[in-house]
């Protein structure tokens, strides 16, 4: 035994570590257990240095950012001296910083304005699965996160918390093939399951082809899946196939419109109503007609005279006939029997008849 | 060849042994690591280097012990594992199988020659991924994708970035 051993000594260390490893998987599987003491280190190690170096790239991403907006200043106002430009480039970068400035803004009027309780936190790192779409925030279990919370923005949900750290958590995106979610449309009220695929859009599963889902037709959280709050927007159906018995429907999803770097965590989730579609004949408001001009004609179809110059000719053509006593159409020995450069003249007033003398 | 020109004709094993220092050891696939978890945020592109995958199979090369290759994959693998969703055990599998092979590779090839050096990271990035897939199916039962074409395009790449990773690694090694 000892000389087998020592002769394939390479091949038991392998066999060892494998099957230590196997052990520690089924045992992982079995229990549905988590390692927890080994993740929290490796978790609680990676932190701080993820946090130095992001502090140190922003610093220094600042540094020479700032250095070559000033350089460029001081350029510009030593060769042309031309304010304009300066205020361009002021302008550009204040652009930058607004967009920086909104999305905060936009995330902390949501929060202030969403009935459920949420927490803001950033996100610092991908976890290093294979081509995972799990991303680590900075928030953890001291802020109250727990696992299975949902995750999202002002524009849709992002995802859900499947590990919580002291000070950290790992967060599941939408778009990564083990995420479902219970969805419902805002149209037609079709439920379903909304699924990752690993790619940048997501599939609504289990929906037959009786229903009716259309192309354009967003998807809100249906609340069925207890982690996610009702009436949060989804995503939009980009296309919808028939298949053999249910729909293949793909949905881009929502939440990663304007870029993911800030998200809330859903603390405590509060069901919404999930926003109507607009009736496409209802009824539109109109004003009313504005008040006449002061000292302005009214005008009415009745008083309204000839328009074009045909239509002046065609009048004047009627009561020159009317006047001659000439009915258009008949004409004798090829001439016209009346004669058109007749001055118009108003016809005489019909006479009044003879009064008759009383008896 | 008699046993005694032998000797002096080909460098003894031992001699072709690389060393490096502890912090080097552990400095580097933790610094891989970290790259891993931090830069593809800013740089997307990134996320397809697996540098605790070239780093594994460096060191395995330049040490060329099965054993310690063993051990190194199965800490890289471990430690990538802990800060992943998923089960433990699974990078740590493939990964100390990687370094059981680069490291009995080792002994039969020119592990300093690039064109080697390129072809064998290129081989075990393939196998790596290939691996990682066969193990989530069959023991986690994950329905995971597996593209060759894409694998193997992304092999090249790796295999591209490994060549002069390795090249700047080898400055580290312990002379003398």
């Amino acid at each position: 035994m000892e000389f087998l051993l020592n002769r394939y000594r390479n091949l038991t260390v392998l066999l060892v570590a494998i099957l230590a490893q196997l052990v520690l998987l089924a045992y992982q599987v079995k229990s549905n257990g988590e390692v927890r003491l080994i993740r929290v280190w490796a978790v609680t190690a990676v932190t701080p240095l993820a946090r130095v170096i992001e502090t140190g790239r922003s610093g220094i991403s600042h540094f020479f950012s700032d250095y070559f907006v000033l350089l460029d200043v001081r350029e510009d106002n030593k060769r042309i001296k031309h304010d304009l430009d300066r205020i361009q480039m002021e302008n550009q970068y204040l652009r930058t910083e607004l967009d920086t400035a909104d999305r905060a803004r936009a995330l902390a009027i949501f929060q202030s304005h969403s009935p459920s309780k949420t927490v803001a936190a950033h996100i610092i790192g991908n976890t290093t699965g294979s081509g995972a779409k799990e991303v680590i925030v900075d928030r953890g279990a001291t802020s109250g996160v727990e696992k299975g919370m949902a995750v999202i923005t002002p524009a849709g949900i992002v995802g859900k918390v499947v590990d919580v750290f002291p000070v950290a958590s790992f967060v599941l995106l939408v778009t990564d093939p083990s995420f479902a979610a219970g969805v419902i449309s805002q149209k037609n009220r079709v439920h379903g399951t909304l699924k990752g695929q690993g790619g940048t859009k997501v599939i609504v599963d289990y929906i037959q082809n009786e229903e009716n889902v259309e192309q354009g037709e967003w998807f809100y959280t249906s609340g069925d899946d207890g982690i996610f709050p009702k009436g949060l927007p989804a995503g939009e159906v980009t296309s919808v196939h028939p298949g053999k018995s249910q729909r293949e429907i793909y949905v881009t999803p929502s939440g990663f419109q304007n870029g993911l770097e800030e998200v809330l965590i859903v603390i405590e989730g509060v069901h919404t109503e999930i926003p109507g579609v607009p009736a496409p004949n209802q009824p539109v408001h109109l004003l009313a007609p504005p008040p006449p001009e002061p000292g302005a004609v009214p005008v009415t179809p009745a008083q309204t005279g000839p328009l074009s110059d045909a239509d002046r000719i065609i009048d004047k053509y009627r009561q020159i006939g009317a006047a001659e006593n000439h009915v258009y159409g008949e004409r004798g020995n090829g001439a016209p029997n009346y004669n058109i450069s007749l001055d118009q003249k108003p016809p005489d007033p019909p006479k009044p008849p003879p009064k008759q003398q009383e008896r | 060849m008699t046993e005694f020109t032998q000797e002096f004709t080909e460098p003894r094993k031992k001699d072709r042994v690389s060393k490096f220092n502890a912090g080097a050891m552990i400095g580097i696939p933790l610094a891989a690591i970290l790259f891993q978890v931090y830069v593809p945020q800013f740089i997307k592109y990134l996320g397809y280097l697996e540098l605790p995958l070239l780093v594994t199979v460096y060191f395995a090369l330049m040490r060329r012990s099965p054993i310690a290759g063993v051990l190194f994959g199965a800490g890289v693998g471990l430690a990538q594992d802990s800060l992943s969703t998923h089960p433990l055990g699974m990078f740590g599998i493939v990964k100390t199988l990687v370094g059981y092979f680069a490291a009995s590779v080792s002994q039969r090839f020119d592990v300093e020659n690039p064109v080697v050096r390129g072809v064998l990271a290129f081989f075990f990035f393939f196998f790596h991924g290939f691996f990682y897939w066969v193990l989530a199916r069959a023991l986690l039962g994950e329905a995971l994708e597996f593209d060759p074409q894409q694998t193997l395009v992304l092999a090249v790449l790796n295999a591209a970035v490994a060549v002069p990773l390795y090249h700047i690694l080898d400055k580290l090694k312990i002379t003398g």
